[in-house]
């Protein structure tokens, strides 16, 4: 199991390396040069030529990537020149090992932009993991028990409804009403742990964390209930019944542990994508989480932010991969390796 | 339909004689599928019996119903859509009659069942000593350990080596002829009056399949059990059953002693069985004799004798008999408690005169222990 | 292990019966097992198919019988080059094609077509009947756009379906019906070579014996030989003129049905027989013994030393272990690899392979294996002599 791990890890970390360098090419391959953005509106050419020269955008894409590798290495400074260094040493900025860039747009490395929203886009992650989850394989079970009948289509009928329905329209629904109008909840504001302590922290992640749990729990709802319904008709739970096993044993021992596998490797890859921010959620709440400052970083073409957001994402994505591979070893004696 | 079924049933199974219903009697089963289609009749009024310590093959095809009426007797079907009616007399109680909870209760105590493919009916995630103690603890009041030596104690009777490293085992570690060995293993282990075994070496190898056979004997001979062992190969019925019920389309059609059916056969089903199964020993350049067609829907059933558009012999019954008036199970010329279901008239002659010799080829081939003693 | 066909190691005798379409020597199968470290090497092999040599003659067949995991499906995936051996040649027409590249195989696939065991998972379940069986002729471009339905139609009335379901999917026939499907499309391009890999033991029992009589139809009609693997020894012998016995990768017994089911030499092609259960047997009185063989068949990946079949053989001898027997000639169309080869209750106490049993080769001649085919001279085993017909 540990060499798999490892195996598993240094694929991954090539991974990384490609996905940086292809981020890099793309961004050059587009129109637009990044420079103007960085130098501001009224900018002459010498003044775009400079800035470039100062974060390096006249280097080549491989270079830059280059770079930016060794950056996550070793650490690098910016700007990444001697002179200065020795002249104005404030305004040279120190990037230490893991460095991931550093925005000209923010003025500041976009290690330090992740520290910000990195806590506000786990926190609304974990906390509607927890409710799609929950509510997702509790009603998709209840939903497989009474198929056919009146309650599960309702279920079923449901989960559609706000499967459809897109996730920023649910969540102006509560902000506007549930929030605002009827003044059931306060507006949610996002509050660490360290500023409000637990109780704060949870009051202001609900709303927005249900909002995002209703679109997963309904997809979730769905799944569960075809895998337990597909487990169902499998032989081993006919010899559970001809064994005289009761009934909802049946069903929590021998079908739900068969239909929780599938179940297991969406969960994985969905949490961890959404680990990566909630896009529509954090905007839609003014949440300032990683997925705010994609968008951010988007509409100012903020170059290092953005390779940052995919090289992070991509990481959470590949360790969910692993741990979901372990998770299913653990399950599934037939994938443990011997 | 079939109203002289109840009694026959009575009379049928060799043990029961005067003394009443014997272990097992199954009367009048029915057993129906409502679809949007149409009812599909997968059992349509069955009936046996049988004795502890006995054996009852019951022989068909897919589709005719076998083991519809086998999970049926389980109470499998409960919490489907089937509509049951009829009697099955357990040790004298009807198990149709009885409650979800209080046949549940029977299930792999008094009645237990073998599935043909064991690896598929065995759940892949818990180790097969796992298994096979639910199946102890769901029925008596022991802790784990105790269910657990139970369980190591049945695997070595049905002969896997090493039991008490095995037992932790999961089923894709063990081989073939072993999960079917483990199976057997949790199906005897609270002791069953009744074992259900549903094509329990379909699936095996044929020197696999002739270890689980030989045990199953054995072990029937220590617990005397009554077995039905449900199959579409004559020769496990040759060397495993004492009785033998033919199935076609639903319906029992050729029902008696095994060798009387072997040898005698009174139903052109079972000819049809008998004659498109080559033999080890018979000639070689003798033509299969095949049943023509294809397995009836039970959807839409042929009128009459549903075997009718597959029968070579219905021209020698006067009239349109077969097409019209479904046969009754009346007793064959043989004797006995040997029935069959068909029109023709003499049906013992049309074997002897025209079935044999068309099969005769086969049966000249020389046996072939006299050349390996 | 030889590359080419052209000089064949045995050289064949003549008048040795019709000259083979298959003439398979050594064949070699081992499939790689993968260490689990962090970097991941070849650790062992499944040894699945290990030096086998057969022949089919032209227009015959062949059976190869054997349990599961004994290496004859793979045998025939080999055969069809759905597998590129590990070694070994496989002579076909007169060539080698074992280390055919993809491109020189695409004119043989005419020649070779395979039939599977499940009707049902090998058809095409989106396509229809027509497009299924007349695929073959549009890929290798036999026909016109024109010609293609007249010839599915042909083939359709050929195999026993009705010429007017050619648009029908496969989902509305029976199993038997979808085998006769599997078989039309076998036969499109007018194979000289059938493998069938258990052709009817997904079917129901009375519908086997008309899809073995269709083979025999189609065998005599368009002259096709076949390869029959099979588990069912009945019907191998009713299909089949000359039979191989499988076991763990390697040929134990081959020989015309005749000697092989009535005078078998191999202890396990006599315990193979003995299981399998006799209807005309148990119908007259009881059944006969049986030879029990313990155990199960042991891992291909770590196969016995010697003979394989050794550790659940019950005439098995310390020499089993040390020597491997030679799959020898011992009859005019009779081989076996065994030490002790010999009729049932009659096996001979000294090995026959021309070793003592310590292993050691005594002052006679060492037998070899032969080659794919017969030769004219065998060993006699009763007089441990070479002799003629």
């Amino acid at each position: 199991m540990f060499a798999y791990v490892i195996r598993r890890l240094f694929v991954g970390v090539i991974m990384l390396l490609v996905m940086s360098l292809v981020t890099f090419l793309l961004f050059f391959a587009g129109p637009l040069d990044p420079a103007r953005f960085a130098c501001g509106k009224n900018c002459s050419e010498a003044q775009q030529a400079q800035t470039s020269k100062a974060l390096g955008f006249d280097k080549s894409p491989v270079v830059q990537w280059s770079d930016f590798v060794k950056g996550v290495v070793t650490g690098r400074q910016f700007p990444d020149d001697p002179a200065l260094r020795k002249a104005a040493p404030k305004l040279v900025t120190d990037c230490p090992t893991g460095c991931l860039g550093y925005s000209v747009v923010s003025t500041s490395t976009v290690n330090k932009e992740f520290k910000e929203a990195i806590p506000v886009s786990v926190s609304i992650a974990i906390f509607a993991f927890i409710m799609w989850i929950i509510g997702g394989v509790l009603f998709g079970v209840i939903a497989a028990l009474f198929k056919g009948r009146l309650l599960d289509r309702g279920i079923v009928g449901i989960a559609l409804v706000f499967f459809a329905f897109p996730t920023f329209f649910i969540g102006q629904l509560f902000l506007q009403f549930v929030a605002i109008k009827w003044r059931v909840f306060e507006v949610p504001d996002y509050m660490s742990i360290a500023e409000g302590g637990i109780g704060a922290w949870a009051y202001n992640l609900l709303l927005p964390a249900f909002t995002l749990a209703l679109f997963y729990m309904a997809g979730y709802v769905r799944m569960t209930r075809a895998f337990v319904l597909e487990s169902m008709g499998e032989d081993y739970l006919r010899t559970a019944r001809a064994k005289g096993v009761r009934q909802s044993r049946v069903l929590f021992k021998h079908a739900l542990r068969a239909a929780l596998t599938p179940l297991v490797t969406m969960a994985g890859l969905d949490f961890a994508s959404l680990l990566g921010g909630a896009i529509i959620t954090e905007t839609v709440f003014n949440f300032n989480g990683l997925g705010k400052l994609a968008v951010v970083a988007v509409n100012t073409y903020d170059l290092p932010t953005l390779v940052g957001l995919v090289i992070l994402l991509a990481t959470f994505v590949i360790l969910a991969n692993i741990v979901v591979d372990i998770l299913y070893a653990v399950i599934d004696p037939r994938v443990r390796v011997g | 339909m079939s109203s002289s079924t109840p009694t026959l049933a009575q009379g049928v199974g060799t043990g029961a004689g005067a003394s009443g219903t014997p272990f097992l009697s199954v009367r009048d089963l029915k057993v129906h599928f409502p679809t949007p289609d149409g009812v599909v009749k997968a059992t349509d009024g069955l009936s046996f019996g049988l004795e502890r310590g006995r054996t009852l093959g019951i022989v068909g095809e897919s589709g005719s119903g076998k083991s519809v009426s086998s999970s049926t007797i389980l109470g499998l079907h409960r919490g489907s859509r089937a509509m049951v009616s009829g009697e099955i007399l357990l040790d004298g109680t009807d198990l149709l009659s009885l409650s979800d909870e209080e046949m549940r209760l029977r299930r792999g105590r008094e009645v237990s069942m073998i599935f043909q493919d064991p690896l598929s009916a065995m759940h892949p995630y818990y180790t097969v000593g796992n298994q096979i103690a639910e199946a102890y603890r769901v029925h008596n009041d022991v802790n784990r350990k105790q269910a657990r030596a139970r369980a190591i104690e049945m695997l070595d009777r049905v002969g896997i080596p090493q039991p008490d490293r095995r037992v932790d085992d999961y089923p894709h570690q063990y081989s073939g002829g072993m999960r079917q060995r483990a199976m057997i293993a949790m199906g005897l282990i609270n002791d069953p009056g009744l074992l259900i075994a549903d094509e329990p070496t379909t699936a095996l190898d044929v020197t696999v399949q002739a270890q689980i056979l030989d045990l199953l004997q054995d072990l029937q001979k220590e617990f005397n059990s009554a077995i039905v062992i449900i199959t579409h190969d004559l020769g496990v019925v040759a060397e495993m059953a004492d009785e033998v019920l033919v199935m076609y389309a639903g319906r029992c059609v050729e029902y008696g002693p095994t060798k009387q059916i072997l040898t005698n056969p009174e139903m052109p089903y079972t000819w049809g069985l008998l004659s498109s199964v080559p033999d080890v020993t018979g000639d070689t350049d003798a033509r299969l004799v095949p049943i023509p067609g294809n397995p009836p829907s039970l959807l839409n059933p042929p009128t009459g004798c549903a075997f009718h558009p597959r029968c070579t012999y219905r021209d020698k019954v006067p009239g349109s008999l077969c097409t019209t008036d479904l046969p009754e199970l009346t007793p064959a010329k043989s004797g006995g408690f040997h029935v069959r279901r068909c029109h023709l008239p003499d049906p013992a002659a049309v074997y002897a005169e025209e079935v044999v010799p068309e099969m005769q080829a086969d049966m000249t081939g020389e046996p072939i222990e006299e050349t390996e003693k | 292990m030889s590359t080419t066909s052209a000089a064949p190691k045995h050289a064949r005798p003549s008048g040795s019966g019709v000259e083979p379409i298959l003439s398979v020597e050594d064949l070699q199968m081992y499939f790689p097992v993968k260490s689990r470290g962090v970097i991941r090497r070849t650790i062992g092999h499944v040894q699945a198919v290990d030096g086998v040599s057969f022949e089919v003659p032209k227009g015959g067949s062949l059976g190869l019988v054997g349990e599961s995991g004994c290496g004859k499906s793979t045998t025939g995936r080999l055969i069809t080059r759905l597998y590129k051996p590990t070694g070994g040649s496989i002579g076909f027409e007169g060539e080698d094609i074992a280390g055919f590249s993809p491109r020189q195989l695409m004119p043989l696939r005419r020649e070779i077509q395979m039939i599977f065991q499940d009707p049902a998972t090998s058809l095409n379940p989106r396509h229809t009947v027509g497009q299924i069986i007349g695929a073959p002729l549009v890929i290798h471009k036999i026909t016109g756009k024109d010609g293609v339905m007249p010839r599915v139609k042909e083939l359709l009335e050929i195999v026993g379906l009705n010429p007017e379901h050619v648009n029908r999917y496969p989902h509305e026939f029976s199993g038997g019906q979808r085998q006769r499907i599997g078989i039309a499309r076998a036969l499109t391009l007018q194979p000289k070579l059938l493998v069938a890999d258990e052709p009817v033991s997904a079917l129901d029992v009375s519908i086997q014996a008309q899809v073995i009589n269709l083979l025999q139809d189609l065998q005599r009609e368009f002259d096709i030989a076949f390869l029959f693997i099979a588990h069912d020894l009945a019907i191998v012998r009713h299909f089949c003129p000359e039979i191989a016995v499988m076991y763990l990768g390697k040929i134990v017994e081959v020989a015309d049905r005749e000697s092989l089911y009535t005078r078998p030499l191999h202890p396990y092609t006599q315990a193979l027989l003995s299981a399998v259960p006799d209807v005309r047997q148990a119908a007259v009185g009881g059944r006969r013994e049986r030879i029990r063989l313990q155990g199960d068949v042991p891992s291909p990946i770590n196969p016995p030393s010697g003979c394989r079949f050794r550790t659940r053989c019950p005439i098995a001898k310390d020499v089993c272990a040390k020597v491997e027997p030679p799959l020898m000639q011992v009859g005019p169309r009779h081989k076996v690899a065994c030490h002790f080869a010999g009729e049932l209750g009659h096996h001979p106490a000294v090995p026959v392979t021309g070793i003592d049993v310590e292993g050691a080769a005594t002052g006679g001649t060492v037998v070899e294996s032969a080659g794919p085919g017969f030769e004219d001279t065998w060993l006699d085993l009763s007089t441990g002599q070479r002799t003629g017909a």
